[in-house]
């Protein structure tokens, strides 16, 4: 392996600096700043630095996984196979992070670890999905068909869940969660404004840092393949 | 293409009609399952609990009608189609077919139901609209999932576990439907839902025309 100056290695790095910067910079600015003392939230509200970005993440990744199996589809390289499946891998830990903080903020406002929500219904139901595409993987042999199904019933899959998950929530019962069509007054309240700036590096730190485990994943994967 | 579709349906229905026991173990399981959803409750008097029954009842007939539209083509047919005509033509065939079996099976599903239990829904126009085109969208739906499982191998139960997440979208709407089918609505929001319902079946068909041409090949 070559040796990088101290350009190279910043142009190779960068992004996972300003990762790690970002998220450092998020967990320790959202467990400092001032924050609103609301009525129900009071200082849970810090909960939205980490409980929103897990989501965005995974949101994210799972959208990158969809734009591998598009290009599976369209070259049928098998490295956008490994892409779409270590992204998939990496939605579902979000995924889990994602719930797993949602139910505990959840108890402490709403009073139970799960509400009858439709974001919460949707976010249940995309790791379903996923998981149900690990499965056909699972049932498939031959590599090829293998790569090609899971690509087709990641697409299909991803277009119903947008459905389920962005529009009917908007169309449907009012959801606890802002931003749905009707606001509940449980739902929780407004972001003040210092909270903006620890919000944004926070989404585009953990997106960051999901990107990297996924670059990680993918290398092993193919040295693994190649070891072989 | 048309033609291609037309013929397709049609050879469909001839071997559905030569195993004329297919169509009835379909018949038998709407009545069972309906049957021993009675022995166990007796009287349904919740709307709530009539519609989430009634459309777990419609799910299930469905997963066990359509999938086994795919099973019934042997391997060596398959070739042969392959030599005759589109994906296309034959994923639109296939879908168009299960969406027909649906729809009349729905019917039967809603007329034994109502047999058994008492009718709670007020308005017949707007529950048998979203009933027709619930069944097709699950139809749509359960025909591409249940291509991808073939094509995987085969099984009953990878069919289920790829198709109730999908089903959800649908359910959520059709669930919605009925209880206003079964008290009171609006006809403008009656009207905005039956216009996502349709929009979502015509992307699942788009989906699966887009996306079978994939599957087709070996």
């Amino acid at each position: 392996m070559e040796r990088l100056g101290t350009v190279n290695w910043l142009r190779h790095y960068w992004w996972k600096l300003t990762g790690v910067f970002l998220v450092l910079y998020s967990v320790i600015a959202g467990l400092t700043i001032d924050v609103p003392d609301l009525p129900l939230v009071a200082q849970s509200i810090r909960n939205v630095f980490f409980h929103v970005c897990m989501w965005f993440s995974m949101i994210a990744v799972f959208f990158y996984a969809v734009i591998c199996s598009m290009r599976y589809l369209a070259t049928a390289k098998e490295d956008d196979d490994i892409k779409a499946l270590e992204a998939v891998y990496t939605g579902l830990f979000f995924g889990a992070a994602g719930i797993i903080t949602g139910m505990l903020w959840a108890k402490f406002t709403w009073g139970s670890y799960w509400v009858n929500d439709p974001k919460l219904n949707g976010a249940a139901v995309s790791m379903l999905a996923y998981m149900a595409y690990l499965v056909l993987r699972q049932s498939v042999n031959s590599k090829a068909l293998r790569a090609r199904l899971a690509a087709v019933y990641n697409l299909f899959a991803f277009v119903l869940l947008i459905v389920f998950v962005i529009i009917l929530p908007r169309v449907t019962d009012g959801s606890l969660h802002p931003g749905s069509a009707e606001e509940t007054p449980f739902a929780v309240a407004k972001m003040q404004g210092n909270m903006y700036p620890v919000f944004l590096s926070a989404a585009a730190g953990w997106i960051l840092t999901a990107s990297w485990i996924i670059n990680i994943r993918v290398r092993t994967v193919l040295l693994k393949n190649q070891l072989k | 293409m048309i033609n291609h579709i037309k013929h397709l349906i049609i050879k469909d229905l001839r071997i559905e009609w030569r195993q004329k026991h297919a169509l009835g173990g379909a018949l038998l399981y709407i009545l069972s399952t309906v049957f021993i959803c009675y022995l166990a409750l007796q009287r349904l008097i919740d709307l709530r609990v009539w519609s989430a029954l009634f459309w777990i009842i419609i799910v299930f007939v469905s997963i066990h009608t359509v999938s086994r539209s795919f099973i019934m083509e042997n391997r060596k047919r398959y070739y042969y189609y392959q030599t005759l005509t589109s994906p296309g033509a034959f994923i639109m065939s296939k879908t168009g077919y299960n969406n027909m079996l649906m729809c009349v099976l729905s019917l039967l599903t809603y007329a034994a139901y109502t047999l058994f239990f008492r009718d709670l829904i007020q308005h017949q126009l707007l529950f048998l609209v979203t009933l027709v085109l619930g069944s097709m969208g699950l139809a749509s739906m359960l025909t591409m999932t249940s291509a991808i499982a073939w094509k995987a191998g085969n099984s009953l139960s990878l069919v289920a576990i790829l198709s109730f997440p999908l089903a959800l979208p649908l359910l959520t709407l059709l669930i919605k439907l009925t209880k206003m089918a079964g008290g009171t609505f609006s006809t403008a929001e009656a009207l905005k839902f039956l216009l996502i319902l349709l929009l979502l079946n015509i992307i699942i068909n788009i989906l699966s025309f887009i996306l079978f041409p994939f599957i087709w090949k070996d």
